[in-house]
């Protein structure tokens, strides 16, 4: 698929994919980078997504379902802007992961895999994110905050509250 | 490969190398249980109950991907394997409903199996099992998720074996799941394969949960009654209140001349035997003109007498036989016709041209094609047809044949088809570019040169050493000799010819023909024919258009139909009939049924034995399923109206105390009278050269059977394997060279798709259903 048909992504994107599919020898080799690309742009795996992808590899949509299925980072359902992942493997959790797990939940009134109402959060709990050395930590969209402590945590929801003010919500 | 000696258990085997470990014990006798391992799929190593210990390898080894070589040492039975097995058992159940009492599986899972011979009786899981509820994906199938175990065969048979890929597993660990391509329902051709892969009751079938317990049911091996592949099929059968009824089909041992597979006609067409539409009683048309219920010795008596009464005034009869029934019947049917009726008046509604491809053979021999070749051909060209919708095992081997040994296959239709994904080159013919096909092979220059792959594709069929060419019903008369010459010709080429319903082949090797008698031999000039149908005219007959007409021009006395509905295949004005005295018999009430003057309720291919030749000449033995009260076999309602008749029943089927010195090993063998002194001597010599006994019933169809190996040099059957429930080839090559060819092409392909299947299909629920389901299936995508 050439970059001038219907495509569901940006220019940029699709380029990006035309390239990617001959890289490898097979070409659905290319299927987990093109979801995670796929997902950082149009902010979750949709039908629509898992369609092309499997059009552009030359497979069954049940066979992008069936991969993408397999990984807890892939979602199907739309996140917040800001996607907060805590961690409350072995480190983090001795060290408080549980403590700011209840307060961000507190704190933007959802739950496990929630989203506020506004559109500017979603909170998950998630497993070892490899930052045990400074643990408890978070990770939002792709940037980790680490050491935390709750104070800590409503700064920097603040600051990232105050963010999506000036780039406006969704 | 070499050969490679290795060790198991202490016992020195012997494999080739490279053979999988499993394979290689089950060869030698050592069982290894496995659920995931599934042979001619891919291998998936994911139950490990498989595992086995190899010396100096530090972990279990999983037997169904080691491959053999020289000088290993395995052990497959120890404490530490047992332990193995038990501990994967233990985790299988761990959410395993074991609700085996009401399970359709029960009694014949092989978890179960693996449970009784492993134990695993303790769980050391205390957490409640997840429950989910049962889900239907299909009118043909359902889900039971609890009950699965993953080990993925469902996931490959569809995709690798059918290639369809509707089948795959979503989530990980203790969530994964086999799901359905449609998100909760199944988009796909519905042939069942997943049902009878799995190896407990995840995926069960609509036509039988909750029926029924295996060991309830009579299992019969007999032959699939739908299209002309012939696959052979396992009906299981129960005593019901008017004879025994059939509760499921399958092909539970995977025997047989289609192994593991069974498309949705053969594994749920067979509910047409409970109809309520069917015939049950012979009917009379009475004075008020209307058919009323008679008894068979009233319907009988009347249709004897009115025949013989045709037959003596000379006014004309007609018999049109059928493209289901037996061989035997078929047989006995034109035998009639030709020496009782003393006609040659008989023809049946021919959908595919085996006379004109029986012709062009003639006097060949090794040309035919059996189905069997068609999973080892090296490189196969496939000329017109649809097998993936028409001639599902077909279809099945030429996959599988291309999977495991990379087959070259070669299409050439008019318009695509799903088979070409397997296909090395095709090319898209013109709509009339079939006649010329063998022409453009031998180089000529025709308009098919003016597609663009054309000579690619010539080039590449030219240069295979072996090939086998199958080609569709666009081919007929003038075409298939054309084709057929082409490919004589050259070194290496066998052939097969697809065609419709069970045993159309059947019924023209049979002589259902007005020209020509059983084994495609002219009326003109019958050979032993002659010698012993006393009473046949020499002259051909009327084909049955011809008949139709001159009933339309009140010269035909009486018309004998069974088990066939001409009246609507070729459209006849329910007036031309007027003045014949029809009879009917068959197993519904068809369109020809409906006017007829008697009908006779006839019984289906599940209700009866003998033998059914499938479209590629392979004869396989039909074996008794069902019962239903009331109907008769065909071939026994011939004997009786022979009879009626007061015809001596031994003229037309050669049974019992034979010869002046009586039958069997006793026979007369001549030595009185000398080697022509008649008919009945003859079979007796020919049964005693080979060994057999005289039958001892006129009603046994293999008295016929024997009959019909005398008489039609083709049919030289291997008995041993067709009575094993194997197929035995015959040689369509072996027929008299003859320049004799019909001149009037009557042929009519039924086109029959994966759930049609003319009169039977439309009186089977599971497949009206499936239909009426697909259509809609598609209708949807159409309109999205």
């Amino acid at each position: 698929m050439s970059t001038e048909t219907m495509s569901i992504f940006s220019p940029a994107l699709a380029t990006r994919f035309d390239a990617l599919v001959l890289k490898y020898p097979v070409k659905r080799s290319a299927l987990i980078p093109m979801l995670l690309y796929a997902q950082d742009e149009v902010g979750y795996v949709s039908d629509a997504v898992m369609a092309e992808i499997a059009e552009r590899l030359s497979i069954t949509a049940l066979d992008v379902k069936n991969v993408a299925s397999y990984y807890s980072m892939l979602r199907f359902k739309p996140a917040g802007k800001y996607n907060v992942q805590v961690c409350t493997n072995i480190s983090c959790m001795l060290r408080g992961g549980y403590e700011i797990f209840d307060h961000l939940q507190e704190k933007l009134g959802i739950g496990h895999k929630g989203v506020t109402a506004d559109g500017v959060f979603s909170l998950e709990e998630v497993e070892c994110i490899g930052v045990c050395c400074w643990a408890p930590a978070i990770q939002v969209n792709y940037d980790f905050h680490d050491e935390l402590t709750n104070d800590k945590v409503d700064q920097v929801l603040a600051d990232y509250k105050a963010k999506a003010a000036t780039e406006g919500a969704r | 490969m070499a050969d490679v000696t290795f060790t198991v258990d202490g016992k020195k085997l012997t494999a080739p190398a490279g053979m999988l470990l499993i394979d290689a014990c089950r060869k030698a006798g050592i069982e290894i249980p496995a659920f995931c391992y599934y042979p001619g799929l891919s291998l998936q190593a994911a139950c490990r109950m498989c595992v086995v210990r190899q010396e100096k390898v530090p972990k279990l080894q999983t037997a169904c991907t080691t491959t053999v070589a020289e000088g290993q040492i395995f052990v497959t039975d120890s404490p530490e394997i047992t332990q193995a097995r038990k501990a994967t058992i233990e985790l299988l159940l761990g959410n395993h409903p074991l609700d085996c009492p009401v399970c359709d599986a029960g009694g014949e899972c092989e978890l179960q199996d693996m449970t009784f011979k492993y134990g695993a009786g303790e769980s050391l899981y205390v957490e409640a099992k997840q429950h989910r509820e049962e889900q239907k994906w299909s009118p043909a199938v359902y889900f039971d998720r609890p009950r699965c175990i993953l080990c993925y065969r469902c996931v490959r048979m569809c995709g690798e074996g059918m290639d369809v890929w509707a089948l795959g597993i979503q989530n990980r660990g203790a969530s994964a799941t086999i799901a359905p391509n449609g998100g909760d329902h199944l988009d796909c051709e519905q042939c069942g394969m997943c049902i009878d892969a799995c190896p407990v009751g995840a995926l069960t079938s609509d036509t039988y949960r909750y029926k029924t317990r295996p060991w309830e049911m009579n299992h019969v091996s007999t032959v699939c009654t739908h299209c002309g592949d012939g696959c052979k099929v396992t009906l299981g059968v129960r005593q019901a209140n008017d004879g025994a009824e059939i509760i499921r089909a399958d092909n539970r041992d995977k025997s047989g001349i289609n192994g593991d597979f069974l498309c949705a006609k053969g594994r749920f067409g067979f509910d047409f035997v409970e109809s309520v539409d069917r015939l049950t009683k012979p009917l009379v048309r009475n004075a008020a003109g209307k058919l009323e219920p008679a008894t068979w010795e009233a319907a009988l008596r009347l249709v004897a007498a009115k025949f013989k009464e045709v037959r003596d005034a000379g006014t004309g009869i007609g018999v049109i036989g059928s493209n289901t029934n037996t061989n035997e019947e078929n047989y006995l049917l034109q035998k009639f016709a030709r020496t009782v009726l003393q006609t040659n008046n008989i023809d049946h509604v021919r959908s595919t041209d085996y006379a004109g491809f029986a012709l062009a053979l003639a006097g060949t021999s090794g040309r035919a094609a059996s189905l069997h070749d068609t999973t080892t051909a090296k490189a196969i060209l496939l000329i017109g047809g649809n097998p993936t919708e028409e001639h599902p095992l077909l279809a099945w081997n030429l996959r599988t044949n291309f999977r495991h040994n990379q087959a070259r296959i070669y299409i050439a239709t008019n318009s695509p088809i799903k088979l070409e994904r397997q296909a090395i080159k095709s090319l898209l013919l013109p709509i009339d570019g079939y006649e010329s096909f063998a022409e453009f092979l031998s180089g000529s220059a025709t308009e098919i040169d003016s597609i663009a792959e054309a000579a690619a594709f010539r080039e590449a069929v030219v240069a295979e050493e072996s090939l086998l060419v199958v080609f569709g019903e666009e081919y007929r008369g003038a075409a298939i000799d054309s084709l057929i010459q082409w490919g004589l010709g050259r070194e290496g080429v066998k052939f097969a010819y697809l065609g419709d319903y069970a045993n159309s082949r059947g019924a023209a090797d049979m002589g259902l023909f007005p020209d020509l008698l059983p084994g495609y031999v002219p009326v003109a000039d019958a050979g032993a024919f002659a010698l012993e149908y006393a009473g046949m005219p020499s002259s051909a007959g009327k084909d049955a258009v011809a008949l139709f007409d001159s009933a339309a021009a009140g010269q035909l006395g009486a018309l004998y139909v069974v088990g066939s509905d001409p009246v609507s295949a070729y459209g006849v004005d329910p007036s031309a009939l007027k003045n014949t005295f029809v009879v009917a018999q068959d197993i519904f009430l068809t369109s020809t049924a409906a006017l007829a003057d008697v009908v006779l309720p006839s019984a289906s291919l599940y209700e009866k034995s003998g033998t059914v030749t499938n479209t590629y000449g392979d004869v396989q033995l039909v074996k008794k399923a069902a019962d239903k009260a009331g109907v008769k076999p065909d071939f026994e309602i011939l004997i009786r109206l022979a009879g009626a008749m007061g015809v001596d029943v031994k003229k037309l089927v050669p049974f019992g105390q034979i010869g002046k010195t009586g039958g069997g090993v006793s026979a007369d063998m001549g030595q009185s009278r000398g080697a022509q002194s008649g008919e009945v001597d003859r079979h007796a010599v020919w049964l005693t050269a080979n060994g057999l006994e005289p039958r001892l019933s006129p009603f046994d169809p293999l008295a016929v059977l024997d009959e019909i190996e005398r008489l039609v040099p083709s049919y030289k059957l291997d008995r041993l394997n067709l009575f094993g429930g194997n197929d035995s080839a015959t040689e369509p090559g072996f027929v008299p060279v003859s320049s004799l060819v019909s001149a009037r092409d009557l042929i009519l392909p039924a086109h029959d798709g994966l759930f049609t299947s003319g009169t039977l299909g439309a009186h089977t629920a599971a497949l009206t259903e499936l239909n009426q389901y697909q259509n809609q299936a598609v209708a949807e995508v159409a309109a999205d």
